[in-house]
């Protein structure tokens, strides 16, 4: 287990309406995680609090066994990967260089970047197919190719888990499944991974598990085949659903919302 | 780097020092800076050694300092249009430096302490202001407060340089807009004394700068300590202002300007932006020093008129590209 959550309970504000409630979830090697839910249902609080940035008024969260908040900065970014929602960029680097930026806490503030370095770097950029672009500048890059980038920076951490959130949020189908084809196969090849997703039929098909939050309460977690079925999906999401199976009676269970007068069979 | 760039760059601050060292109410060619700087008889010994090698290396350590913390500034709180004088910090320094010359409590080692007190104020009521418009720091607030904070605090400055009877403190006010007559080896050596720390310190800073520039989210998810950094920054900008205001006054846009003109060249990460601004910066300085001297000359400008002739465009420009 390398990533553990127990009971969370965080509240914004003073009285606020709590944005997680008692919500326990675990992510461990050579296992994606995908946690879904309708906006607002707390999935990002989720991010925050697994990756020790909110402090949550219940419960706890622990990293390869020891309490999330002790963890040194640094440290901690050589355990867990983190890719937030948003990411402007202001002063645009090369691709090269913020991949670079991920050897930050492996690299003491006069320690030159050496061999171990630059081949995390190499590694990084070939494993996420940014290699051909490392000399150009940032913000010239596609959407598409600028999440890669980001992921390849994380993977410069050689963290053994990796959080991303919304990562094809704006994406078109192509760079979509490129981005969740390559955060399976570094799943399968060791780290362990937890994806916050829009995308129900991605989730279903590329996660081993999935957590499905409403309203900041846990409503169900368990395979996709557990989690989506059309009475679940329906009352959260609050629109009529099919769930046909992808790929005969064992595939993986897909989401059609109905539109009226449509039924399920 | 490559080797001709750095080739490029060292003969262009020589040139620059040469320059500073040439231009004045008496100009002096090469040949003689040069007899002046070797022979304590030669005939320009006097003006090279007494008068213009202090001032030509002060307007250069000020100049670079300056940069350096535009860059850091513009680093943090993720503006390129951040620098010490918007930020509020100049004016805070400049006022806390007139309140200690103004009650006679300060010599000349003091005037920086007093003066980084005054930025440190600014800096905690910019803060403050920013916060109230709303919980998350905006960058656009934070330079709105500190443009407001400044203002008011240069207000309050030279309410106290106007009411005050003594004739030392009426003379601050042509200090305080900036300029390097007044330079001599001992206005040098403790400009150098406090600048030395905070400069090393942001230097070594200079890869939570990189991280900083992102955001604070994805700066602490790559394993910065933002806060420490945030603490350190603010800490060593102001006292680089201070220290800066103590020995020239208020100069304004060197901070905004160098690390532009900087990040026009190349795009570096901040372990080679630190140290490229600071020769920049230092080479700008020396010389907008230089035509403050040769305008007008016999008389002489404040060089921080100069600096905002220069800074005020190109702080319209940034600003039209940032709000586009």
């Amino acid at each position: 287990m390398i990533v553990e959550a127990r009971g969370l309970t965080v509240v914004y504000g003073r009285n606020g309406r709590p944005a997680l409630r008692g919500v326990s979830c675990a992510v461990e090697e050579r296992r994606l995680v995908a946690v879904v839910g309708p906006n607002g249902s707390g999935k990002t609080t989720l991010v925050r609090a697994l990756s020790g940035r909110l402090t949550p008024q219940a419960g706890t969260v622990l990293v390869g066994g020891r309490s999330v908040a002790e963890w040194p900065r640094k440290d901690l970014a050589r355990q867990i990967g983190v890719l937030p929602q948003r990411e402007e960029i202001l002063f645009p680097l090369k691709v090269e260089e913020t991949v670079l930026l991920g050897r930050y806490a492996h690299l003491g503030p006069l320690a030159a970047v050496g061999e171990a370095d630059r081949a995390a770097v190499r590694a990084a950029l070939e494993r996420c197919d940014v290699a051909a672009f490392a000399e150009r500048p940032s913000d010239s890059l596609s959407g598409g190719e600028w999440q890669r980038v980001r992921l390849a920076r994380a993977l410069a951490q050689e963290p053994r888990a990796l959080i991303l959130d919304e990562p094809t949020a704006s994406l078109d189908i192509r760079h979509e499944m490129e981005l969740f084809e390559l955060v399976r196969r570094l799943v399968d090849d060791g780290l362990a991974g937890l994806v916050i997703t829009h995308h129900l039929n991605l989730a279903a098909r590329f996660a081993d598990r999935v957590v499905l939050l409403s309203g900041g309460d846990l409503v169900a977690a368990g395979t996709p085949a557990e989690v989506f079925t059309p009475e679940t999906i329906g009352r959260v999401f609050e629109w009529p659903v099919a769930v046909p199976r992808w790929g005969g009676e064992d595939g993986s269970p897909q989401i059609v919302p109905l539109r009226p007068g449509e039924s399920a069979s | 780097m490559s080797r001709s760039r750095l080739a490029l760059l060292v003969v262009g601050v020589a040139a620059c020092l040469v320059a500073g060292l040439s231009a004045g109410s008496v100009p002096l060619a090469p040949g003689e800076i040069w007899a002046g700087l070797r022979n304590a008889d030669a005939p320009a010994s006097v003006i090279v050694r007494e008068l213009r090698a202090p001032r030509v290396l002060l307007a250069f350590l000020v100049g670079g300092s300056l940069g350096v913390c535009g860059a850091a500034l513009q680093a943090m709180i993720r503006n390129p249009l951040a620098e010490p004088y918007l930020l509020g910090l100049s004016g805070g320094a400049g006022l806390g430096a007139v309140l200690a010359i103004a009650t006679r409590a300060a010599g000349a080692w003091a005037v920086p302490i007093a003066a980084f007190v005054g930025a440190l104020g600014a800096v905690a009521l910019v803060y403050r202001l920013s916060l109230v418009a709303g919980r998350r720091l905006d960058p656009r607030v934070l330079l709105l407060s500190g443009v407001v904070v400044g203002s008011f605090f240069i207000a309050l400055m030279s309410s106290i340089m106007v009411l005050s009877d003594s004739a030392a403190t009426r003379n601050a006010f042509l200090w305080l807009l900036g300029g390097f007559g007044s330079s001599s080896w001992q206005s040098l050596g403790v400009f150098a004394a406090y600048a030395v720390g905070p400069l090393a310190l942001l230097g070594l800073h200079a890869r939570s700068l990189d991280l900083l520039a992102l955001g604070e989210e994805p700066a602490q998810y790559l394993g910065a300590d933002v806060d420490r950094t945030m603490r350190v920054v603010y800490g060593c900008t102001a006292l680089l202002t201070a220290a800066s205001v103590a020995a020239c006054g208020i100069i304004g846009f060197v901070g905004l300007v160098v690390p532009h003109a900087v990040r026009t060249v190349a795009r570096p990460l901040h372990r080679s932006l630190l140290p490229l601004v600071f020769l920049a910066g230092g080479c700008f300085l020396v010389l907008c020093d230089v035509a403050s001297r040769v305008v007008v000359r016999p008389l002489e400008l404040p060089v921080g008129v100069i600096t905002a002739l220069v800074g005020v465009p190109v702080f319209a420009l940034l600003l039209r590209r940032t709000l586009t």
